[in-house]
Formats: C-alpha cells, structure tokens, sequence
C-alpha cells in the first residue's frame, strides 16, 4: 500500500517541532512525513541578540538540523520553487516534484534590507548592521569590539518584525555593554520606532519607555523609514523627518519566504506572509495546506514561543483534519518571552490575542513563580536556561511547564480594558 | 474651546468610532477637521477603501494602504500627516489599527 504523504516545508523552529509532534501523532504504516530546507543548519535565533555583544560565541548557537528531525522522517535538502496548491503538488529546484495529501508550510520570514533605498548600499557592514542574520550579528561583534563611540541609532523599518522585543533587547544590552567598558558616556543611543512608543500594548510600553528613560536611551517614536543616505549618514522618514547616525543598527523590512511570491499564496501587503485562520491555523486558500510559526498572517507575535504554542494546537487539527473530525482545536495568540534588560536582568511579558501584557506573577510549572513586566535576575536565568530548554525540549516537541492557552493565573488586571487592543 | 460635534456619536476614550456602522461621511468631515483635515474626493477614497478592508476583516498596515494603488506611502502621509493610518482610521469610523506584535 502506498503510504500517505505529509509534507512541512522548513525545518527551523516550527516546522522541526511539528515533525516531531507529527511523528508521533501519526501512524508511520499509513503515513510518510517529509520535511524540506535548503541546507542543514539550524541556528538557535533567540542567541543572535547576544553575539555582538560577547556574550554568546558564534558556535554556540548552531547544530545540524539532522540531530533534530526525527528518525523514519525523510529529510530533503533542496530549495523550494513554489507550491501548487490545486494539484497538491511542491516543486523543488532540484526538479523533483513530490505530491502531498496534507501540506504544513513553516518557512519564516526573513529580513529584506534591499526593500528600502540605501540601506544595503555603501555603509552595509561597515557602519550599517542587522542582528537577525547570523553574518550581520558577527559582523557586528566584530564592529563593536573596536567601535570608539558616537551616535548609536537602532532602527526598526516595519512595525511586523520577527521577535518584536529584541531591538528593545539590544537597546539595553548596548547601554549595559558600554556601561561595562567604561564608554558609556561616549555613546549617544536612539531608538528610533514606527510604533508610538517604545512597544504596541500600554501597560507594557509604559514600563518600556520608562526603562529607556532610566537608561538614557531616547525614544523617537511615529518614525516610517523611507531611506537611508549613506552621503550623510542619516536615517529619512515618509515625512521628510532626518535622525543621523554614526553607527546605524537596522531592524530591516521582514518579509516571507519568496517561494510564497512565486506560489501566490501571499497577503496583499507584498510581504508574503500567508493568509491564515488565526484560530485553526489552516491556510484560508487550500483546505488541506496549514500555516505555522512566522509565515503566517495572524495577529500574534513573530517568536518562537508563539510557534512552539501553534504546533500543539495544529498538531491535534491535523490529526483531527486527517479523521474527518471537525478541527476544534483553537489558538489564541498566546506568546510568551523574556525581555533581556541589561546588567543581567530581565523583564517575563505573558499575553496572548485579546490580553495584553500585565503585571503579576507568571507560575512556572515545577520552577516557581516569576515576575511578570518586572526586571529582576531571575528572569536573566530563566532567559540564559531557555536555550538549554530550546535545544533539548522545545525542538523534539517535549513538554514545557508553561500552558498552551494564556491563563490569567497570578496577572493584575485593572476593571478596566482599552477596547482598541481587541482585534 | 472644545468643538462640540453636531453629528455626535459614542466613540471610546481615543476618539475611535465604537461602532463602525453608525459612520456617516458628514461625521468624518467634522472629525477631520478637528484634526486640521479638510477631506478631498481622495481622502475619502481611501477612507471607503480602509472601510471596506476592515468589513472584510483584513489587518491594516501603512504597507497595505501603500499597495493599495490608491495612494503610494508617501502621498498617504501627505492625506494625513502625523500617524497617517491612526488618524485616517478614526476619521473612517474603524477601530484603532492592533500593532500586532
């Protein structure tokens, strides 16, 4: 009998972790699972923050994928021309075109520096730098070990972006690093935002800014990048508005996979990220394609947290889709994270669709309660012991002491709620 | 002095129209010009364009309206200068955009 086929394009965090759920799940006499990427190395994402700092070698946040794609699934090394969706099939550059009977797409997102004029131009690499690649967090370590002070402007191009917190993150790293070396008082840092503060919830965005202030770090809020003029050396918004820079650390334009483009499964912002349902996780154009992790379009955060909740729903709605049962299964955008805060500490923000972050206690299963919008040392363990539990629990699908629905367990809520916050 | 609405219709604390079915384009004038707007035919084009995607459920971006082919991003913060997708949301009736973090 031939086997049934289930295909996940992408082996980074979402798409290994359904592979192991999956494996699991299903039954391999009746079911063949495969798994696509263009290569075999899984970077640990969350450990790029810290490598321009020193605080993480480079080495230490890469592994083969192998080591975490479960044996009896059939991993292909092979990069993805496009998926078509009527005919179920995928077509690989290799020329290879397998079909599927369910499709799991789980290809991330990327930054797309080329999206906005001069930004990769003549300074890239040399007074420009990202820190969500691999190449720029490296770069940029290298840059800042010899760096003699000056203007430090972190700049966000989009307000979608993977790891919403993480310029916030290295804000604070930057002061804290500086601090350290004694320069402190030689560097000039702006964080400049398309959001209207320092992060989109109130509560938040309150305690945030209030962190920038105590840290010296100017928030420039409203600021849509247009350009950047490597003549000049600022940053332009829509509006004309200049802030100038001596070292500028971009957040660039995120955007989905290009193989999304060529499969016209895009939402009509361009940025390719797939039209989803946010509560069962199925692709709103084929019934038997799901979404998960960053290439959706859903209303939720661009983190890992959020995809390792999205896998236990989709895995229970792809059991459930697979019997012909209704998929009761429902995601409610709870994203979960540390706010790394300098100086060894951090903040724990806990939220999901409809609540946003409060304060409070966050009740760790088995490890204790946390702060919750709170910077303390314990929250900076539990971030540094995160990826510990990345590699060794959250990537095989193992069970986490945290649960898949936000609960309301130890947060302060106030009577009342800003009704704008309800999508 | 505070200008009092004669088209007056419950908003919640950010001015945001509470129910977007009340709205009325004299209702959206009067609110413009509060906000030192004076809407052309263009204005409420992309004020019905922004109406019609949030009847339809989809999440707005300032990237979205910029590909609307209505207006590019540039023109758009011309139409409505400051946060242009916050205020062209309240003058169309809509709730305030979720930054979706």
């Amino acid at each position: 009998m031939n086997k049934k086929q289930l295909i996940i394009l992408g082996a980074g965090t979402a798409g290994t972790i359904m592979a192991n759920k999956l494996h699991h799940a299903l039954d391999s006499n009746q079911w063949q699972i495969s798994i696509v990427d263009r290569d075999n190395r899984h970077y640990y994402q969350p450990g790029f923050l810290f490598i321009p700092f020193g605080i993480y070698e480079p080495n230490e946040v890469v592994k083969p994928r192998t080591d975490y794609i479960p044996q009896g699934v059939n991993f292909i090394i092979d990069e993805i021309d496009r998926i078509d969706g009527e005919n179920n099939r995928v077509f690989l550059r290799s020329g290879k075109s397998p079909v599927y009977d369910v499709l799991i797409v789980a290809t991330g997102v990327e930054t797309a520096p080329q999206e906005t004029p001069g930004l990769k131009d003549k300074l890239w690499y040399k007074d420009i730098f990202d820190f969500y690649t691999y190449d720029g967090a490296v770069k940029l370590a290298e840059k800042l070990r010899t760096w003699e002070g000056g203007k430090l402007v972190i700049n966000l191009a989009e307000t979608q972006i993977k790891c919403p917190v993480a310029p916030l993150e290295f804000a604070f790293l930057a002061d804290s690093y500086f601090t350290d070396k004694g320069m402190r008082d030689k560097v000039e840092i702006k964080y400049v935002t398309p959001l209207s503060g320092a992060f989109t919830k109130p509560k938040a965005t309150e305690m945030l800014n209030g962190l920038m202030a105590e840290k010296h770090i100017e928030v420039i809020p409203d600021f849509y990048l247009a350009a950047v003029d490597n003549q000049k050396k600022v940053i332009i918004s829509y509006e004309g508005r200049e802030v100038p820079f001596d070292l500028l650390i971009s957040v660039p334009v995120n955007k989905g996979d290009a193989m999304v483009e060529r499969s016209s499964m895009g939402d009509e912002d361009g940025l390719n990220f797939i039209p989803t349902d946010k509560f069962s996780l199925q692709s709103k154009k084929f019934q038997n394609v799901f979404v998960i992790g960053d290439t959706t379009n859903v209303p939720a955060s661009k983190a890992g947290s959020v995809a390792h909740f999205e896998a236990d729903i989709l895995t229970d709605n792809v059991v459930k889709f697979i019997n012909k049962e209704p998929m009761t299964a429902t995601f409610d955008g709870h994203s979960n994270c540390f706010i790394e805060t300098g100086h060894e500490k951090a903040a724990l923000i806990d939220f999901n669709y409809d609540t946003e972050p409060l304060p409070g206690k966050f009740p760790f299963a088995a490890i204790g309660p946390m702060d919750l919008l709170k910077p303390t040392h314990t929250n900076h363990l539990g971030k540094l012991f995160f990826r510990w539990v990345y590699w060794h629990l959250l990537l095989t699908g193992k069970k986490l002491p945290v649960p898949t629905h936000m609960s309301m367990k130890g947060k302060i809520v106030e009577e009342h709620k800003v009704d704008s916050l309800v999508m | 002095m505070e200008t009092v609405l004669t088209q007056a219709l419950p908003v919640n604390k950010e001015g945001y129209l509470l129910d977007s079915k009340l709205w009325t384009p004299e209702w959206a004038k009067e609110v413009a010009a509060q906000l030192n707007i004076t809407l052309t035919d263009k204005h409420f084009e992309v004020l019905k364009w922004l109406r019609d995607k949030h009847a339809s459920g989809v999440p707005l971006t300032i990237r979205k309206v910029g590909a609307s082919g209505l207006v590019d991003i540039k023109e758009f913060y011309a139409l409505f200068p400051g946060g242009p997708l916050k205020i062209s949301s309240k003058i169309a009736g809509i709730p305030k955009p979720a930054s979706c973090i």
